[in-house]
C-alpha cells in the first residue's frame, strides 16, 4: 500500500449529502476484473454529459478543480455498497485525502486499505472549509499531515483529528496487513484447535 | 461475568488477537461468502503474492449480480459480465471452494442461499464482499459486509481486523397493522434515524413485532442494517429461527442438532446488559412505508405527501431534497398514492424470498398488471423459485401479466440487462432508491413486497389496505 505521511494539495468541494458509491463508481463499472482503470468513470453519471462531454456544472469540472487531490465533502460519505471500486476510482483520480464530518463504515475501512486517508473533521470546521474554499479566488491548498494529525492551510486554518492508532501506523508505513496477520499464525492456529475441539464436542 | 448483549457473546467468542491500545480485533470468521464481482481482485491479490485460502471449506461462492435472468440455456450475452463469472468458477476451482454456478438448482442471491442451505447459523460470524451481508444477523450471526482487500485478507487468513462498534438497540414497541409488515418496520426506523443513524454501531431489533416475524421478515429488517448506517444487525435466535434451520443442508442433525439449539438458546442479551443507544419505534403508528427521494432515508407512509424542501432543518438536507425531487419527478405537496409507475420489480435479497412472494401473489391473485406496467419477479434463488412454483405462485405472477424469471441480483442495482430507462419510474421491493441504481436516470420507489404488488395491479402507487383481496385479509409477513 501506497503510505500517507503528509500532503498538501488542490481541494476541490462536494458539499452533498450522503453521497452514496453509486454515485462515486456507477455498477455499469464493476465488471472489471483488475484493481486500475476506475479513475475515467469516477462520478460518472454526475461528471459527464449524455454526449460524454463534462458536465461543466458538476463540482469537480470546474475550472479550479482542476488537478485536485483533496476533497472536501458533505456528511455520511460513502453510504451504501461495499464496492472498493470507489476508493479505487477516488484514487486514481488523483484523490489522497477525504475530509468529512462523517464517513460510512465500510467506506472508511476501504479507504484505509488503499492509502487514501480519511479525516473526520467537526461540522463547524467542514463549514469554514467550505466558506473559505468558496472565497479563495483561484485553486485552494490544504496540507493534510497524518504524522501530527492536523489539517491547515496557508491562512491561518487548523484542526486537528482522530484515527486509531493502528490504522494511523498502517498508512504511515504503508504495510502489509495480510502480511501481518499471518506473523500472527501461532494465535490463528490455536483458536481454530480450540474451535474443532468445541465442535468436536457439540458432535459426540 | 458482566452482563453482556447478544453482539458482545458473538464478538467475544471469535477474537483470535487484540491489537493494543484500542485497536482493532482481530476476528476469525466462521463463514466467508463469495460472489464474482467483489473477489476477482483478491483472488489475482492472493495469487501475486503466492498465498493460499486458508480455509476453502469455511468458505462458499455463488454467481448473482450481474448473471442475467432470462433463459439459461444461452452463454451470457455481456462478454465482460460473462468474464467476471468465468473467472470466479476458475479461482473456485484452483482454490477448491465450493461454488453454486449458474447450473445449481441452489443457485441465487448469496444472501438468499446461505441461510437457505443453512449454512448461516446463530452465533457465526459472517462475512462478505457486500454490504447486504448484514441479511445474516438475522440468525444471531454477526454479520458484516468487507471491501475486496478484506476480502483477500479474509480468504488468506481466514480472519478479518474490526475495531469493536457501539451497540444500539432498536426496540419494536406493538403490533403491526394489516398490510404493514417487515419492510415496513425497517423502511420507518431509516426513516426516523437517517441514512447514517447507526454508522458506527451494531443493531439488536427487540420487541414483540420482530419475535413474530418469520426468518423471511428477520432477513428484510436486518438486510437494510446498512441502509441506516450500520454494518451489522442482529435478531436473538429463538424457536423460529431453529425451526427455519432444522434439516437444512449444511445444519447439524441429530445429537449434534440438540447440542446446537442448547447452545444457540443461549444467545440472547442478558436481561441488565447494557446497549451504547436505544431507540423506540411505535410499531402501531406506521402505515406501509414509501420512498420518495433518493435515499433509503426519504420515506414517509403510503398516506403522505411528498414533502416540502423547506420543511427540513439544515440547508444541506434542504438541497439533498430538492435535489431527489427534481430528480424523481415530483412535486412537493402533492400525495405519494396516485404516481403512476411503468415498472415494477419483485426481487433482491431484500424481498425475494418465498414468504415475500407470497406476501406479493395474495395481492395479485385474481387481478391483472395494469395497462403501460411491465412487472417482474426475480426469485431470490433457484430454490425460492422451485417452491414458489410448487406452490402455484408463478401462475398466479404470470396469468396476471408479471414476468417470471431465473434467481440473480437483477434491478436492485441493473448490472445484468434488467435495468430501468431514464424516466422511468418503479415501484422496487428492492433497498436502495440512489441516483441511477436501477439505470441511469430510473426513479426507484422502494416498499414491500405487497405494496409492490399493489402498485403492479393497480399503475401507480397504491395503499394496500384498500385492495381488499376476495375472501383473505392481507397478512404481510
Amino acid at each position: 500500500m501506497t503510505p500517507f505521511t503528509t500532503h498538501t494539495g488542490i481541494v476541490a468541494a462536494l458539499p452533498r449529502v450522503n453521497v452514496d458509491t453509486d454515485q462515486i463508481i456507477p455498477k455499469q463499472f464493476l465488471k472489471r476484473v483488475e484493481r486500475t482503470g476506475f479513475g475515467p468513470a469516477l462520478f460518472h453519471d454526475w461528471r459527464y454529459r449524455a454526449d460524454g462531454s463534462p458536465d461543466p456544472a458538476f463540482e469537480l469540472n470546474q475550472p479550479r478543480a482542476a488537478g485536485a487531490s483533496v476533497l472536501i465533502a458533505g456528511p455520511n460519505f460513502g453510504c451504501g455498497s461495499s464496492r472498493e471500486h470507489a476508493p479505487w476510482a477516488l484514487g486514481e483520480y488523483g484523490f489522497r485525502a477525504i475530509l468529512s464530518e462523517s464517513f460510512a463504515d465500510i467506506f472508511y475501512a476501504n479507504c484505509c486499505q488503499n492509502g487514501l486517508l480519511p479525516v473526520r473533521l467537526t461540522p463547524a470546521e467542514m463549514t469554514e472549509l467550505f466558506q473559505r474554499h468558496a472565497a479563495a479566488p483561484g485553486p485552494y491548498h490544504l496540507t493534510v499531515d497524518l504524522e501530527r494529525c492536523e489539517v491547515r492551510d496557508d491562512a491561518g486554518f487548523r484542526a486537528s483529528f482522530n484515527m486509531d492508532a493502528y490504522r494511523r501506523a498502517s498508512l504511515l508505513e504503508g504495510l502489509d496487513e495480510i502480511g501481518l496477520t499471518l506473523q500472527l499464525e501461532p494465535e490463528i492456529a490455536a483458536y481454530e484447535r480450540r474451535r474443532a475441539a468445541l465442535a468436536a464436542r457439540y458432535a459426540s | 461475568m458482566p452482563a453482556r448483549t447478544l453482539f458482545d457473546k458473538v464478538w467475544d467468542a471469535h477474537v483470535v488477537h487484540q491489537v493494543a491500545g484500542g485497536g482493532p480485533a482481530l476476528l476469525y470468521v466462521d463463514l466467508h461468502l463469495v460472489h464474482e464481482v467483489t473477489s476477482p481482485q483478491a483472488f489475482e491479490g492472493l495469487r501475486l503474492a503466492g498465498r493460499r485460502v486458508r480455509r476453502p471449506d469455511l468458505t462458499l461462492a455463488t454467481v448473482d449480480h450481474n448473471v442475467p435472468t432470462g433463459d439459461r440455456s444461452l452463454p451470457i450475452a455481456d462478454l465482460v459480465s460473462r468474464r467476471q463469472v468465468e473467472l470466479l468458477l476458475e479461482n473456485a476451482r484452483d482454490y477448491g471452494i465450493e461454488l453454486y454456478d449458474l447450473a445449481s438448482p441452489a443457485q441465487g442471491i448469496v444472501h438468499v442461499i446461505g441461510p437457505e442451505l443453512g449454512a448461516t447459523q446463530p452465533g457465526m460470524t459472517i462475512v462478505c464482499g457486500d454490504s447486504h451481508t448484514s441479511t445474516h444477523g438475522a440468525f444471531g450471526a454477526l454479520a458484516f459486509g468487507i471491501g475486496t482487500s478484506d476480502v483477500e485478507h479474509v480468504l488468506a487468513t481466514q480472519t478479518v481486523l474490526f475495531q469493536k462498534p457501539k451497540t444500539l438497540e432498536a426496540r419494536f414497541h406493538g403490533l403491526p397493522g394489516r398490510g404493514v409488515g417487515a419492510k415496513d418496520l425497517i423502511l420507518a426506523l431509516i426513516g426516523q434515524i437517517g441514512t447514517a443513524g447507526a454508522t458506527g454501531h451494531v443493531i439488536e431489533y427487540t420487541g414483540p413485532a420482530i419475535r413474530a416475524l418469520s426468518m423471511e421478515g428477520r432477513m428484510t429488517i436486518c438486510n437494510m442494517s446498512i441502509e441506516a448506517g450500520a454494518r451489522a444487525g442482529m435478531i436473538a435466535p429463538d424457536e423460529t429461527t431453529f425451526a427455519y434451520l432444522m434439516g437444512r443442508l449444511k445444519a447439524p442433525a441429530g445429537r449434534a442438532w440438540t447440542a446446537a439449539v442448547d447452545r444457540w438458546s443461549l444467545l440472547v442479551s442478558d436481561p441488565d446488559a447494557r446497549y451504547d443507544r436505544r431507540v423506540d419505534i411505535n410499531v402501531g403508528g406506521i402505515a406501509p412505508q414509501v420512498t420518495w427521494g433518493t435515499s433509503p432515508g426519504m420515506v414517509t407512509g403510503i398516506d403522505g405527501a411528498v414533502p416540502e424542501p423547506a420543511s427540513f432543518t439544515s440547508p444541506a438536507e434542504q438541497e439533498a431534497a430538492r435535489r431527489a425531487l427534481a430528480y424523481m419527478g415530483l412535486e412537493p405537496g402533492r400525495p405519494l398514492e396516485g404516481t403512476p409507475v411503468q415498472r415494477v420489480f419483485i426481487g433482491s435479497c431484500t424481498n425475494a424470498r418465498i414468504d415475500d412472494l407470497r406476501e406479493a401473489a395474495r395481492v395479485v391473485r385474481g387481478r391483472r398488471v395494469a395497462a403501460g406496467v411491465r412487472a417482474m419477479v426475480v426469485p431470490g434463488s433457484m430454490a425460492v423459485k422451485a417452491q414458489a412454483e410448487r406452490e402455484g405462485l408463478d401462475l398466479v405472477f404470470r396469468e396476471a401479466g408479471f414476468e417470471w424469471r431465473n434467481a440473480g441480483c437483477s434491478m436492485c442495482l441493473g448490472m445484468n440487462p434488467d435495468i430501468l430507462a431514464g424516466g422511468e419510474r418503479c415501484a422496487s421491493t428492492s433497498n436502495r432508491n440512489f441516483e441511477g441504481r436501477q439505470g441511469k436516470g430510473g426513479r426507484t420507489h422502494l416498499l414491500s413486497p405487497a405494496m409492490a404488488a399493489a402498485a403492479a395491479v393497480t399503475g401507480c402507487l397504491t395503499d394496500v389496505r384498500k385492495l381488499e383481496p376476495a375472501g383473505e385479509a392481507i397478512l404481510v409477513g
